[in-house]
C-alpha cells in the first residue's frame, strides 16, 4: 500500500515538472511574441505618426491657400462671408410630380435587374 | 542539568523495609524520562511546522499579491523612445477640431566613435561634402585625436542626409535615434506653441524639453508617461488663426507699423480662439533671444501676452463700466466737459472740443478725455483702485504660458487724483492685449469674471460678477453705439454688427520724459454680435500710420478699426455665426431695454 503511494507521489512529481517545463517554454515564446508585438506596434506608430505629420504638413494653412490661388482658374473658391448665407425662405419646396420622374429617369448599366430583384420584394411572387 | 538516578538510594531502601521489588521504581523513573524526552521532542517538531507553515503562508502571499498586482495595473501602452532611462516622448499638441499643432518626428543623429573608424580623413572629407558647413580639415583633425573617442556631428538628419552618410561606409559613423518636435504649420502660432529643444542626450535617445510657451508652461503634463498618448487639446481654431494672422499681416503691412497684435477670445468660456503677434518666427528653427536692441522689436517677444501698453481710450469702458455699475451715472447722465480740464500743472484735453456738455453715453460715443476724467474723480483712487483688482487689471493676467507670468502691469507709485483722471482714459497704467480682451468679455457677458485660457473648455466659467448685469447691458449698448455713431465707423460690416472702443494712445518716449508725437499704438476692442456678443477681439497696431489721405492718419478709427473690421467680417462666418441685420441688432436692443 505504501509504496504504491509512493509510485504515485513520484509519479505525480515528474508529471508537474513536465508541466511547469511546458509551460516555461510556453512563457518564455510568449514574452518574445509579445517583445515582437511591441516593436512592430512602436513602428507601427512611428509611422502613423509620420502620416499624421505628413498630412499636417500639406494641409498647413500657407499651402491650402496658395493651392487656392493656383488653382482659382477652375475652382473659384473665396473666402466665406456672410453673402454666402441663404435664407431658409428662399428655398424652394421640391414640386409634387418630381419624384415619379426621377425614379424613370435613372440610367443604369449592367447587373441592374438582379440588385431590383432583392430590393423589391413583389417581384419574386410571380 | 540536574540528572534524576534512575534507582535513588533512599526509595530503594525503604522500599526494601516494605518488602517491596526496587525494580518497580527503576521502571517508574524511566518511564518519567522517556515521557520528558517525548515532550521536548514534540515540542520542537511542532515548532518547526509552525515555522515551515509560515514560510508558506508568507510566499503564498507574496506570490498572490503579486497576482493581484499584475491583475489590478493598467496595461502599459508601449510608446516609441523609452530607452536608457531617457524618455523622449511627448504628447501631441492639437487645435479645437483636433487638428495637429505640435507632434514628434523620429529622426536620427549622427556621432562618431572614433576608435572604429577606418579612414577618419575620408570620411571626414564625404561629410563635409554632404553638409557644407562642416569644414574637412577640422573635423578629420577631431576624428584623428587620440584624446577623443566619441564625437557628436549632428542632432537632426534628414532621411536623404542619413542615407547619404551611410553611403561612406565608414563603420564609426553612427546613427543615434531621435524623436524630433515638428510643428507642421510653421509659423502658425508661433507664439503660443513657444518650441522645443533638446535636454539631456544619450546614444539611444535624447529629450525633447519645451523652451517657451505652452511647450514649457505643460512641460511636466507632456512628457507625464502616462499621459503622452493623449494629446493636449488647446481652445486655439488652426484656421481661424491662419485668417487672423493673413489679415493683420496685410494691415501690417499696409498702414507701416512696427507690430501688430490680434486676441480672439469667447467671452463666455475664456477660451482663446486665436492670438497672433507680429512679427512672429518659425517654432521649429526658435531665434535665440535679442542680444542688443528693443526686445519688444524681437520676433519672439509675444506681444499680445507680454506687451503691456498704455492703451489709451479703450480704458474708458472700465471708467464708465464702474460709474454705471455703482450707480453714480447713468447713460444719459449730463457731465461738464469743459476744457481744459486743469490740475495743478497738468492739462487735461480732448481731440478737439467737444461742446460745454456731453452725456455719458456721448462721452463714450465721442471718447471725450475730460469726461471721462470727470465721472473717474468723483468716484476716486480707493474704488477705481478695487473695481480694477476686481477686473484682474492690477495683477498680470493668467494665460497657460510661461511668458504670461513673466510680465506685469506698470502701475503708478503713489496713486494720486491725477493718475486716478488719466487712467481713466487709459494713460498711467498699463494694460496687456489679452487682459484687455478678456475685461471686455468680463464687461459684455453678462458682468461674470472671465479668465483666458487656451485649453479647449466645454462649458461656461462661473466667474465672480464683477458689474451688474443691467450696467453689462448698458455698455453694450454703447459699445454698439461708438460703432454706428462714433469713432469707430469703420467697423461697421453687412452682416455682423459689432460693438467696440477705440484707443489711440501715444507712445512713452524710450529716452524717457513725456510720450512721442508721431508714434501711436492704436488700438481696437470690438465684441461682435453687439447685441449678444460672443466674441472679443482685441487688434492693436504698433506706430500705424495711414497714407492714403491727404496727411498721414494715425488714429485708430482709421488703422486699428479697418483691420478689426476685416477680421470679423472673415472670420465671424468660420466661427458659425449666422449674419444678422443691423435691425435685429437694434430691436433686441430696444427690447432689453
Amino acid at each position: 500500500m505504501r509504496s504504491l503511494l509512493y509510485l504515485f507521489t513520484a509519479l505525480g512529481v515528474i508529471a508537474l515538472a513536465a508541466w511547469a517545463y511546458r509551460e516555461n517554454h510556453l512563457t518564455r515564446q510568449a514574452m518574445n511574441e509579445r517583445g515582437a508585438l511591441e516593436r512592430e506596434i512602436v513602428l507601427l506608430k512611428q509611422s502613423i505618426s509620420i502620416q499624421r505629420t505628413e498630412w499636417a504638413y500639406l494641409n498647413r494653412p500657407d499651402r491650402l491657400r496658395d493651392l487656392v490661388d493656383l488653382n482659382f482658374e477652375r475652382l473659384r473658391l473665396v473666402p466665406i462671408t456672410a453673402d454666402h448665407f441663404g435664407e431658409i425662405g428662399t428655398i424652394a419646396y421640391p414640386l409634387p410630380e418630381a419624384r415619379s420622374e426621377v425614379v424613370d429617369t435613372i440610367e443604369t448599366f449592367g447587373a441592374i435587374e438582379h440588385l431590383m430583384a432583392h430590393l423589391d420584394p413583389q417581384s419574386e411572387d410571380p | 542539568m540536574i540528572r534524576t538516578p534512575l534507582r535513588p538510594l533512599a526509595r530503594v531502601l525503604r522500599a526494601r523495609e516494605v518488602g517491596e521489588n526496587p525494580d518497580l521504581i527503576e521502571r517508574e523513573n524511566r518511564r518519567l524520562r522517556q515521557e520528558a524526552a517525548r515532550d521536548q521532542a514534540r515540542a520542537r517538531a511542532e515548532g518547526r511546522l509552525v515555522v515551515l507553515s509560515l514560510i508558506f503562508v508568507c510566499a503564498f502571499v507574496v506570490l498572490s499579491a503579486r497576482m493581484g498586482l499584475l491583475a489590478a495595473t493598467e496595461p502599459v501602452a508601449v510608446s516609441p523612445g523609452i530607452s536608457e532611462d531617457i524618455s523622449s516622448a511627448r504628447a501631441d499638441i492639437l487645435d479645437r477640431h483636433g487638428r495637429v499643432l505640435a507632434t514628434n518626428l523620429a529622426t536620427h543623429a549622427l556621432y562618431a566613435e572614433t576608435r572604429r573608424m577606418v579612414a577618419p580623413e575620408q570620411a571626414a572629407r564625404e561629410l563635409a561634402r554632404i553638409f557644407p558647413d562642416i569644414d574637412a580639415e577640422r573635423m578629420a583633425a577631431r576624428f584623428t585625436d587620440p584624446n577623443r573617442r566619441f564625437i557628436w556631428i549632428r542632432t537632426r538628419l534628414s532621411p536623404e542626409q542619413k542615407q547619404a552618410v551611410r553611403d561612406i561606409g565608414e563603420p564609426g559613423l553612427m546613427f543615434g535615434p531621435r524623436e524630433m518636435r515638428v510643428y507642421p504649420n510653421g509659423r502658425m502660432a508661433a507664439h503660443i506653441m513657444g518650441g522645443a529643444s533638446f535636454g539631456q542626450q544619450g546614444v539611444r535617445a535624447a529629450e525633447v524639453i519645451g523652451v517657451a510657451g505652452i511647450e514649457l508652461f505643460f512641460e511636466d503634463r507632456l512628457r507625464d508617461p502616462q499621459q503622452t498618448d493623449q494629446p493636449l487639446e488647446l481652445s486655439i481654431d488652426l484656421t481661424v488663426q491662419a485668417t487672423v494672422t493673413e489679415v493683420l499681416e496685410g494691415g501690417k503691412k499696409m498702414l507701416n507699423a512696427r507690430g501688430a497684435t490680434a486676441v480672439l477670445m469667447d467671452v463666455h468660456t475664456g477660451e482663446v480662439i486665436s492670438l497672433v503677434s507680429l512679427p512672429d518666427f518659425d517654432p521649429n528653427n526658435r531665434p535665440a533671444p535679442p542680444t542688443e536692441g528693443e526686445p519688444a522689436d524681437s520676433p519672439i517677444f509675444n506681444r499680445a501676452v507680454q506687451g503691456y501698453y498704455e492703451l489709451g481710450s479703450v480704458m474708458k469702458t472700465f471708467a464708465v463700466a464702474q460709474a454705471l455699475d455703482e450707480g453714480d451715472v447713468r447713460p444719459d447722465t449730463v457731465i461738464d466737459t469743459r476744457g481744459p480740464l486743469t490740475w495743478g500743472r497738468f492739462r487735461i484735453r480732448d481731440f478737439r472740443d467737444y461742446g460745454p456738455e456731453l452725456s455719458v453715453k456721448d462721452i463714450m460715443v465721442r471718447s471725450s478725455n475730460i469726461g471721462t476724467a470727470r465721472i473717474m474723480r468723483e468716484i476716486g483712487a480707493e474704488r477705481q483702485q478695487e473695481f480694477l483688482r476686481k477686473l484682474g487689471l492690477l495683477d498680470s493676467m493668467p494665460l497657460e504660458l510661461v511668458e504670461a507670468a513673466r510680465s506685469r502691469p506698470l502701475l503708478p507709485d503713489r496713486w494720486s487724483d491725477l493718475s486716478v483722471m488719466t487712467i481713466s482714459y487709459g494713460h498711467g497704467m498699463s494694460t496687456s492685449p489679452l487682459a484687455l480682451a478678456a475685461t471686455y468679455s468680463t464687461l459684455v457677458n453678462g458682468g461674470r469674471k472671465v479668465t483666458p485660457t487656451l485649453l479647449k473648455q466645454d462649458q461656461v466659467q462661473a466667474g465672480e460678477q464683477v458689474i451688474s448685469e443691467h450696467a453689462s447691458d448698458q455698455i453694450r449698448l454703447m459699445l454698439h453705439q461708438v460703432v454706428q455713431e462714433g469713432t469707430a465707423s469703420f467697423a461697421r460690416i453687412p452682416g455682423y454688427p459689432v460693438g467696440g472702443k477705440t484707443g489711440s494712445a501715444d507712445k512713452p518716449n524710450p529716452q524717457g520724459g513725456g510720450y512721442m508725437d508721431e508714434a501711436v499704438l492704436a488700438t481696437f476692442a470690438s465684441v461682435f454680435p453687439s447685441h449678444a456678443p460672443r466674441y472679443a477681439l482685441v487688434v492693436t497696431l504698433d506706430e500705424p500710420t495711414d497714407t492714403t489721405g491727404p496727411e498721414p492718419r494715425r488714429t485708430a478709427g482709421w488703422t486699428a478699426v479697418p483691420v478689426s473690421a476685416e477680421i470679423t467680417r472673415r472670420v465671424a462666418p468660420l466661427l458659425g455665426l449666422r449674419p444678422e441685420s443691423l435691425s435685429t441688432a437694434n430691436a433686441s436692443f430696444i427690447q432689453g431695454h
